[in-house]
């Protein structure tokens, strides 16, 4: 083995070159410029003090390698994680429902670090073990970002664990949903293993069975026929009882409900199948149908397998537990603990910090809060609250830390109440009605009726041939390449959607999105962008002077009207000193900038001091007006920017759909959105989110076909209620709502080439469904005479499932091909 | 024509044994995460930490 020592780069007595950008040095550990001046340490410079604190653990452990894979390849450490912050996953409820698996001496745990984003976090995180004595193995799980972590109880403590991980920049994400029951073995396992079986069972048969296709059986003697049928049949029985156990219950179920789904017609021919070569074996009649029997079955799980993919790294069944916390700082007497959200009780008292979420319906103690409800009730400006006003769950505090006492239980509260009320209807839709089953519903009676008929012709004729023609009936009728033509179409036509980055839930997705015909929309956040504002400037024309000082003034809020106001005003403006500088929270601030008194505010705050502070005519948007020494100077008007070509987008969908805006803002930009919606467009605003599921649900009542296109958890409701729910995030692995379809908003403009892709998918679907009956037609032409043998089977079978398979999958590419080739010209026409 | 009583259940069996491979490689979660395994190799193995982790 060779030991030689590894040359010790990290050490260099001079700061390596590479690490400074112009003036600025970059942080040796998070590779982002060091705005505040640097820290040195070993010769290297760190941005803060967190990421020196993660330099000195890996070097004093022996783990510098990681700074080997990428320069600055670490986590800027954003907030010093307290000691005590993860107490209370040592709490014994909390750590049973967290662990996948807790033994007397070690325990087994899985964390998602959304952090996780190189390779060198992959080997930081696998070398745990190294940092702290009593960590054994761990694991990465990249694209799911997920560490599997096991460790020995005597030795660590689960709060330690997560500590640890939070000390390095990797801090668990935990909140509440990960205390509900998780699926303990995916589904992907299981089907994984059936189709292993199938597989198997199919090769290994098919090799005995080509010498009975060829005719060549006639030289080895009755001996090896029957060896073949038996060894074949003993091959093609765990197939049938493990791999084909799925389609036994559902044929089962659709039997006991009269919903003649897919898998009774499947079932069916499974079952002549089997039945008849088992009596061929034993009666040493013939080879039977074995061959046939085990590949129908692995082409059908094969269909299952391309029909399940699904991404990872977003979650379309998040609900409100998704986005709440899992633990919370409580008041206790002068203490302050941190405890598990599911042991709060109404009346306990609750310090809720800058930036946290408040959990539970409650009553402000101390503190002027400024809450944000954005996410709740989509309306862009924080509410301003004072002692003794009731708080709806859901609103983020900003600002300073406030008190509250709450006033009912978590589950209770406003929102989640609306949550929990749309579950179940959620589930019901889950495709039942899809487009393969109402067609094999009319199929599955033409079979029984045509293998009645045939059993029913030949008794009278021939009795001898009656069973086997029924028998026939069911084998030929098998809708094999039926049951595959959706599944790949629909499927392809979900992976395509994926690669434009539009991802779907699963493939019958496409199939809802064909059969919308209104789409409602949400304005911020998905009409308009949210957060971005444009401020423009109204009244007398501001000196150069002037505005670069209401721009130093403005920079000193954390307000979003005062952070656009800083934004608007251009140019290089040195910072100049603010004194005397104070804010009222929903009114505005004042301060004195280079001897000059500026005040930004509201009109009511200006009227207060004696200053009339006239609107401008025709606004749309809020107004901050500006004083400067006590004289009016103006305002800014400050409207959502639309986003590009979202107009353009709404014109083409008008032309075949029905539209309507949803806005939980207030109606001051109604005319605008009436120009783009056009005259039949319906507009509602000051919707809450009860509002907008009552609006969906009259929509649906006389049989309309919903897509609703939202961002918020203000539109959660109306998206569950929709037929199909898009949710509008800003960036891939955001927070997103429950939803059908989660795309990035830069496709918004792409929306109505989506549907009509969608449309076209199912169209290809449609013509699939057709060659496959055509198939069936042709097979039981052949089975009604009773002249089915094992051989054209074998053909017949196989053949159309691969082409209907062929021709869904090669159509459906094509289609997206076109989308593509569709929209360059239109986007260079576009500067 | 009587080696084929030999042959064919050793071709099945040497299928079984890959059956069983196969079982044990999804049981073993190895379908589950596709895309780490392919960063380790990438990882290379410092000298130093291999003797740590030994000890």
């Amino acid at each position: 083995m060779n030991v030689n020592p590894a040359p010790v780069i990290a050490f260099a007595p001079e700061l390596d070159c590479a690490s400074v950008i112009g003036d600025s040095p970059i942080c040796y550990h998070c590779g982002e410029i060091c705005r505040d001046g640097a820290l040195l340490s070993h010769h290297k410079s760190f941005c803060c003090a967190g990421c020196v604190a993660v330099f000195e653990l890996l070097t004093e452990n022996g783990l510098d390698q990681f700074y080997s894979f990428e320069a600055g390849a670490g986590v800027k450490i954003t907030a010093a994680a307290e000691a005590a912050a993860f107490k209370y996953l040592d709490d014994p409820v909390v750590r049973r429902q967290l662990v996948d698996f807790a033994g007397e001496r070690v325990t087994r745990v899985t964390f998602r670090v959304p952090a996780v984003h190189c390779i060198a976090c992959v080997w930081l995180l696998e070398n745990l073990f190294q940092l702290k004595p009593g960590i054994g193995h761990s694991r990465v799980n990249f694209p799911r970002k997920e560490v599997f972590i096991s460790f020995e109880n005597a030795r660590v403590k689960l709060s330690e664990v997560a500590q640890l991980l939070a000390a390095l920049g990797y801090e668990p994400e935990l909140n509440l949903a990960d205390t509900a029951e998780r699926p303990r073995n995916p589904v992907s396992r299981r089907l994984w293993l059936q189709l292993g079986v199938a597989g198997f069972a199919f090769g290994n048969i098919m090799l005995m069975s080509i010498s009975s296709y060829l005719g060549l059986d006639a030289f080895s003697g009755p001996g090896l026929r029957k060896l073949f049928g038996w060894m074949s049949l003993a091959l093609a029985l765990p197939a049938l009882v493990y791999s084909g156990a799925d389609y036994w219950r559902a044929a089962w179920l659709a039997c006991r409900r009269r919903a003649f789904s897919i898998d009774v017609p499947i079932a069916a021919g499974l079952a002549a199948l089997a039945g008849w070569s088992a009596g061929d074996v034993v009666t040493g009649r013939g080879p039977g149908y074995c061959d046939s029997l085990s590949g129908l079955l692995f082409f059908l799980l094969c269909g299952r397998m391309f029909q399940q993919k699904t991404y990872d790294r977003l979650a379309f069944d998040r609900d409100y537990k998704s986005f709440f916390p899992l633990s919370i700082l409580r008041q206790n007497g002068r203490n302050q603990e941190r405890i598990p959200l599911s042991q709060l009780r109404v009346g306990d008292r609750l310090v809720i910090r800058n930036g946290e979420l408040i959990p539970a319906d409650a009553r402000l103690v101390s503190g002027p809060a400024m809450i944000d409800y954005s996410f709740v009730t989509g309306e862009s400006e924080p509410a301003r609250k004072s002692a003794g006003d009731h708080i709806y769950a859901g609103g983020r505090q900003t600002g300073g830390a406030i008190t509250v006492e709450t006033v009912k239980e978590v589950s209770q509260s406003y929102l989640t109440s609306l949550w929990n009320r749309e579950t179940p209807a959620r589930e019901k839709k889950a495709s039942l009605d899809t487009l393969t089953n109402r067609y094999s519903r009319r199929f599955t009676l033409l079979v029984l009726a045509v293998a009645a008929g045939a059993a029913l012709f030949w008794s009278w004729r021939d009795a001898s041939r009656a069973l086997p023609a029924f028998v026939s009936v069911l084998i030929v009728a098998c809708p094999c390449a039926l049951a595959l033509a959706a599944p790949f179409a629909l499927g392809t036509a979900q992976r395509l959607l994926a690669r434009r980055q539009i991802f779907l839930k699963n493939p019958s997705v496409v199939e809802a999105l064909a059969r919308v015909d209104t789409v409602v929309f949400d304005k911020t956040g998905t009409l308009t962008a949210s957060g971005a504002g444009v401020a423009a400037f109204w009244g007398q024309p501001l000196a150069e002077e002037e505005m670069s000082c209401i721009r130093s003034l403005a920079q000193h809020s954390t307000h979003p009207c005062a952070a656009r106001i800083a934004e608007s005003i251009e140019g290089e403006h040195l910072a100049r000193p603010v004194r005397s500088f104070s804010e009222t929270a929903g009114c505005g601030m004042e301060g004195l900038v280079d001897g000059r008194d500026i005040w930004i505010g509201s009109a009511a705050w200006l009227e207060s001091r004696h200053l009339a502070a006239p609107s401008p005519p025709g606004t749309t948007g809020s107004l901050a007006h500006v004083a400067i020494n006590g004289k009016y100077r103006g305002c800014y008007t400050l409207t959502h920017a639309l986003r590009p070509r979202a107009g353009d987008v709404l014109r083409q969908l008008s032309a075949h759909y029905e539209l309507a805006l949803l806005s939980g803002d207030n109606e001051r930009e109604r005319e605008r959105f009436a120009a783009l919606f056009g005259p039949s467009g319906q507009l509602h605003f000051n919707q809450s989110p009860l509002h907008k599921l009552e609006f969906i649900r009259q929509l649906q009542a006389p049989g309309r076909k919903v897509m609703m296109v939202g961002d918020g958890l203000n539109d959660a409701g109306a998206l569950q209620q929709s037929e199909v729910g898009v949710a509008v995030v800003e960036s891939m692995g955001a927070f997103s709502p429950a939803s059908d379809v989660i795309m990035p908003a830069s496709m918004v403009p792409r929306l109505h080439e989506v549907l009509r892709f969608a449309k076209s998918s199912v169209r290809v679907v449609q013509i699939s469904l057709l060659i496959s009956t055509l198939y069936n037609i042709a097979g039981l032409s052949i089975a009604a005479r009773g002249l089915l043998s094992p051989v054209v089977c074998a053909i017949l079978m196989p053949l159309s499932s691969v082409s209907v398979v062929a021709f869904a999958c090669g159509l459906t590419a094509r289609l997206a091909g076109r989308m593509d080739s569709n929209t360059i010209p239109q986007g260079k026409a576009i500067p | 024509m009587i080696v084929i009583y030999l042959l064919i259940p050793l071709g099945i069996v040497t299928a079984a044994i890959f059956l069983a491979g196969f079982i044990w490689a999804v049981r073993s979660g190895q379908y589950e995460d596709t895309c780490t395994p392919a960063l380790r190799p990438l990882i290379e193995d410092n000298p130093k930490n291999h003797k740590k982790a030994n000890e």
